[in-house]
């Protein structure tokens, strides 16, 4: 009796300590979630919440006859797919690469820089990759005239912008990245790779039979979890490098709502958009979280 | 070691050669633009700058540092930087205590968990945060840049993990001398939980720094921005706007080139990063991988 009224007592004070932490997600997470409602209303901003006129599914329509609308979910799941791609190739070889090398310091030295550009925001990156992709003075077409071809302006052609978003994405993510994949092949049984030295295996054996094999829960994993990310191209870098010369390859979902509700202050449209974009992903977050579940009993918390 | 093939050994030459040039191929457009920021205008619009500044020169630093805009929004950021990491730090902290108790102690736990990792998964969308920030009358305050990213779930839960790594044995001889949760929090999981808080500072800091697109949208005055804000209002225009200029400026402004310019301020804005990166480097990756061991 003693001990239930004392483990009551402590536990009010658990519930004391999340109430900070609730509020704030109560009015910044979830008032916005109910905030949804103006997609099925013919929101007024100055009139505000207060008076409803719902108008079904009015907006909805509305978006889908936007001819912006189709090729921005085309390019934003182009996107994604081609970045989730490169986003575990890259870092899974460089830890593979960096697993290798023998000296500690050489190691970490290598670590401390690739891991550095995740820490820069798109603002500071897309002004340098700006500054170096410029056809006039830029780096890089002063080195390809260098070598006698023509300046290239990459971030106006539709050609090459999703290949400089790829790029430049892996530029800046692919180090961080290869931490969880460094941190997967240091847990490998040290004593598989002495049980394949015994029985002959050379180091390329050894990578084929054990590393990869050890690694590729992992991979797996990782590749599950990006699933959620497709309807998300990244709001940061595409804004920071895009102009309306590259909108065909390179407007997104989120640089569309952008330009619709805040630019255009057409709010109840650009929710209308946002509120399909996050059902869906939520759908596929559960979906990946789901497989994840299954097959690599990963739990979230 | 004896038992290395020669096939091997030069594996490991190539492998060496290919990851320092794999490093410098990361660290070659910034080392360019950081020698384009301390060239003369002329050789830089030249295309003559590579890895080493030609005709050296600060000019362009002293003109964006003479800007009255650009010192009030990096004291704006400094301001939001502190008050954000104190109420995020301290949020995460007292969410990721409760919720590491095991459900048979805090019945509670999972129900609170959920709420908290749903924000993770499904959101609003800036059109209805927007709106919510506007009905609040916060716009063009601080509060609108501090307190919607104050719950920072990722942080909880590496916290949260880590609490969890803890022996047992811990908080049990804490409780049974008596001690609240509160004080078995403060005075015996913090001090030991140094590399894990380490990294959600570290985290939260970089967060504020590098946040833009909150500033644009919730600040309707520019002198209200914080740097990042500014930044990108200036970085993305070909010219340097002429309005509101001191004397000195007008005079520095013919050896400067808005390249050069464009230049310094980004190294501006990413010197207070690359200052802190070099310390709390050794701790975030310990924090990460000891945060992200599932007990």
């Amino acid at each position: 009796m003693r001990a239930g009224t004392k483990r009551r007592r402590n536990n009010g004070q658990l519930h004391l300590m999340l109430v900070p932490g609730l509020i704030l997600i109560a009015v910044f997470s979830y008032l916005p979630m109910a905030g949804l409602s103006i997609a099925f209303q013919d929101f007024n901003p100055i009139v505000g919440f207060n008076k409803l006129n719902w108008n079904g599914m009015d907006n909805f329509e509305y978006m889908w006859a936007l001819p912006d609308f189709m090729p921005a979910v085309k390019n934003t799941v182009i996107i994604s797919i081609m970045k989730i791609a490169a986003g575990i190739l890259v870092p899974v070889t460089a830890a593979l690469l960096l697993n290798e090398v023998r000296s500690v310091l050489f190691k970490r030295s290598v670590q401390t820089v690739i891991y550095m550009p995740h820490f820069f925001s798109w603002v500071i990156l897309g002004g340098i990759v700006i500054d170096v992709l410029s056809p006039g003075e830029g780096i890089v077409n002063q080195i390809i005239q260098a070598f006698g071809g023509k300046p290239i302006s990459f971030l106006s052609s539709n050609q090459w912008f999703r290949y400089v978003l790829v790029i430049t994405d892996q530029w800046k993510e692919f180090g961080f990245s290869t931490i969880v994949y460094l941190a997967a092949l240091t847990s490998i049984d040290q004593g598989l790779y002495e049980a394949a030295v015994m029985d002959g295996a050379g180091r390329w054996r050894q990578t084929w039979n054990v590393t990869l094999p050890g690694i590729r829960p992992i991979v797996v994993l990782m590749a599950t979890l990006s699933l959620g990310n497709i309807l998300n191209g990244g709001f940061d870098q595409v804004f920071n490098l895009y102009n309306p010369m590259v909108y065909r390859t390179g407007d997104i979902l989120d640089t569309l709502v952008y330009r619709i509700g805040i630019v255009q202050t057409q709010y109840a449209v650009a929710a209308a958009i946002g509120l399909i974009k996050s059902v869906v992903s939520l759908a596929l977050i559960g979906f990946g979280y789901w497989i994840a579940y299954r097959f690599a009993k990963y739990r979230i918390f | 070691m004896h038992l290395m093939s020669r096939s091997y050994k030069t594996f490991l030459i190539f492998n060496n050669l290919f990851l320092v040039l794999l490093t410098l191929l990361c660290l070659f457009p910034v080392i360019n633009v950081l020698a384009v920021s301390l060239s003369s205008s002329a050789a830089a619009a030249a295309g003559e700058v590579a890895e080493w500044p030609v005709e050296f020169t600060v000019k362009s630093y002293q003109f964006v540092l003479q800007s009255g805009q650009f010192t009030g929004s990096f004291q704006n950021s400094v301001i939001r930087v502190l008050t954000g990491v104190s109420l995020s730090t301290i949020i995460t902290v007292l969410v990721a205590y409760p919720l590491s108790k095991e459900s048979h102690v805090f019945p509670q736990r999972t129900m609170y968990a959920w709420i908290f990792v749903f924000t993770m998964l499904f959101s609003g969308g800036i059109i209805p945060s927007y709106l919510v920030i506007k009905q609040l009358h916060m716009l063009d305050t601080m509060w609108s840049l501090v307190l919607p990213v104050g719950v920072q779930v990722f942080n909880i839960l590496l916290m949260l993990n880590f609490f969890r790594g803890l022996p047992k044995e811990l908080e049990e001889a804490c409780l049974m001398d008596g001690a609240s949760h509160l004080q078995t929090l403060l005075r015996v999981y913090l001090p030991i939980s140094l590399p894990s808080l380490a990294t959600i500072v570290l985290f939260t800091l970089v967060m504020h720094w590098n946040s833009w697109f909150d500033g644009m949208l919730y600040m309707n005055h520019t002198d209200k921005y914080p740097l990042a804000t500014y930044l990108q209002s200036v970085l993305n225009k070909t010219s340097i706007p002429q309005t509101e200029m001191t004397v000195e400026q007008a005079i520095l402004l013919q050896s400067v080139s808005s390249r050069t310019v464009r230049a310094a301020q980004i190294f501006i804005a990413a010197f207070p990063i690359l200052a802190i990166y070099p310390f709390l480097q050794k701790y975030f990756v310990k924090g990460l991988v000891m945060g992200s061991v599932k007990g």
